[in-house]
């Protein structure tokens, strides 16, 4: 038998069928450019490793607990609060409003799309003042939002949907605009209905668009949210932080950052599974 | 009245007269009477430039016409101003077509997004539009893959997927704009006996654009020659001459095609 070019690791997986698993196999193998296939909670282990680093450099003595508190602290601090009920309380009421200002400020960012994407009057109208708004930091229009609002919920809220329908707006309506110009034309042929159009070319069409301004919301919130809620706020993850700041209790500081830490990374999680379920037709790298 | 709803922008072709055959309302110019397609000194120009200068043609129902020319010669605009896909050409002239028309484009144009049940439902309003999918699907022979993704198909498979998703509606007129043309030689062969197939068991009109002599010759019972916007020569096809490439009159009509397309001395 001649020499082939064969590597020494196995190229792939045995065969699930056991009749075919025992069978040779023998392949040449080229190079692969893609990623390679995706491994279940591989997004775990950043987080881990940074985590990891934390835990040693506290354990050696390398990090000043006065500068950064030692995980396990942290992880007791949280015990306490939660023993004494602090934790939930301020954390259902930050999650309150971060949810409240991300479903208006996504229901608010794609119908302006819509209507943006849909019509040239609508463009004219709206592309123009959110590109504006896009231009002025969200964080600047607050002292505005006090005088008109005062300081309660409602404020707190609009101030995260402002922050949010941007995003959502910017990203749905280049996905609305991306639109393959052929598929209009198919539209037209088969004789599709404007609400079909809609329903089958469009809503289908600007949904990737709509994913990635999504994920760029949902962490915009939460950004939004630390600020709303180190401003005159009386509950919630940022006041127990910044309340913690005047006694100097760096433990319960790094708790409320580990918190919204977990928060942004569960949420994007969770937008990211929606996103692989509503755009399962795509072929990507991303797999 | 028009045979075609509006695009999204659309804005009016001037002086273009459009009429349905068969509407009642008797606008229907006098030189379409009895034929599936009629055109009447069409005018298109991007532009400055004429891209259709003054072309007639008639379709007869059931006839199938190959519209032939080099690149540039207006036989996609010509297609397109057919299927009233040209809202922002200028231009003037008189088209009447069928109601029922039906494009297969030289891309399968799928919805990716669509199964492929979905995408030959598209558009279709009647109850029995799944029932139908499936059977249009079963003839072009793809029985089976209705919940496959467009993307899991080769590209055979997915003009198959078009051809069905048009047929399915039954067209009095098929529009083919090059639909082969992206497939490769054995595939386009065996797709050329399937559309044979659909249009002797479905009787559309049909007006097929292509550049290639052959596949004229195969299909069509009349080979239009476009030239420069008008229509150079018209050329009937028997169908001896179109079933076998070593009937007598084949070669010749073969080389007077090439002559008609300014391709002079080629031997094979």
């Amino acid at each position: 038998m001649s020499a082939a070019p064969v590597l020494e690791r196995p190229a792939v997986e045995p065969h699930l069928d056991p009749a075919l698993a025992a069978r040779e196999d023998v392949r040449p193998t080229g190079r692969r450019l893609g990623p390679g296939r995706r491994r279940r909670l591989a997004w775990l282990l950043g987080p881990s490793v940074l985590l990891g680093l934390w835990t040693v450099s506290s354990a050696t003595g390398l990090l000043d607990p006065r500068i950064l508190s030692e995980p396990w602290t942290v992880v007791a601090t949280a015990g306490e609060l939660i023993a004494d009920g602090r934790l939930q309380e301020n954390l259902a009421i930050s999650a309150q409003r971060a949810g409240l200002g991300l479903f208006f400020g996504i229901v608010v960012g794609a119908v302006l799309a819509l209507l943006a994407g849909l019509s040239r009057v609508g463009e004219a109208l709206i592309d123009g003042p959110v590109q504006i708004k896009r231009a002025i930091p969200g964080l600047a229009l607050i002292p505005l939002l006090i005088l008109w609002f005062g300081i309660d919920e409602t404020m707190k809220v609009l101030t995260i949907t402002l922050g949010v329908f941007v995003p959502i707006y910017l990203q749905t309506h280049a996905g609305l605009r991306g639109i393959d110009l052929r598929y209009v034309e198919l539209a037209q042929t088969v004789g599709l209905s404007r609400a079909a159009f809609i329903r089958k070319v469009v809503l289908p069409g600007a949904l990737p668009g709509f994913f990635l301004g999504l994920r760029f919301a949902v962490t915009g919130a939460w950004v939004s949210l630390v600020v709303v809620e180190q401003i005159n706020a009386t509950s919630g993850i940022g006041y127990m932080m910044e309340l913690a700041r005047t006694y100097g209790q760096t433990n319960i500081i790094v708790l409320g950052l580990a918190v919204y830490g977990i928060l942004g990374l569960l949420s994007d999680g969770a937008v990211r599974f929606l996103e692989r379920k509503a755009l399962s037709w795509q072929r990507t790298l991303a797999g | 009245m028009a045979a075609h709803p509006g695009g999204l922008t659309a804005v009016a072709s001037s002086g273009t007269v459009r009429s349905a055959v068969g509407s009642s309302s008797g606008t229907a110019p006098a030189t379409g009477a009895g034929n599936a397609v009629s055109v009447r000194n069409l005018i298109r120009s991007f532009g400055p430039k004429g891209v259709l200068n003054g072309v007639d043609l008639d379709i007869a129902p059931g006839e199938f016409v190959a519209l032939l020319g080099p690149s540039g010669c207006g036989k996609s605009t010509l297609l397109r101003a057919l299927a009233g896909l040209d809202h922002d050409v200028r231009g003037s002239g008189v088209i009447s077509v069928p109601e029922r028309v039906s494009v297969v484009f030289q891309d399968s144009r799928l919805l990716p997004w669509d199964s492929v049940l979905g995408n030959v439902t598209l558009g279709l309003r009647e109850h029995d539009a799944d029932s139908r999918a499936r059977k249009a699907l079963a003839e072009v022979g793809l029985a089976g893959r209705e919940k496959s993704w467009p993307h899991e198909l080769s590209g055979g498979e997915q003009q198959r997927v078009a051809l069905a998703r048009s047929l399915v509606r039954e067209p009095q007129l098929l529009l083919a704009d090059e639909p082969f043309g992206a497939l490769d030689a054995l595939t386009r062969i065996k797709m050329h006996g399937l559309l044979q197939d659909l249009v002797a068991a479905h009787r559309p009109a049909v007006l097929l654009v292509t550049h290639d002599v052959d596949e004229a010759i195969a299909l069509a019972d009349r080979i239009v020659v476009l030239d420069s916007g008008r229509v150079a020569t018209v050329r009937t096809v028997t169908p001896e001459i179109s079933t076998a490439v070593d009937a007598a009159g084949h070669e010749a009509l073969r080389r007077d095609l090439l002559a008609d397309l300014g391709v002079v001395g080629t031997s094979h």
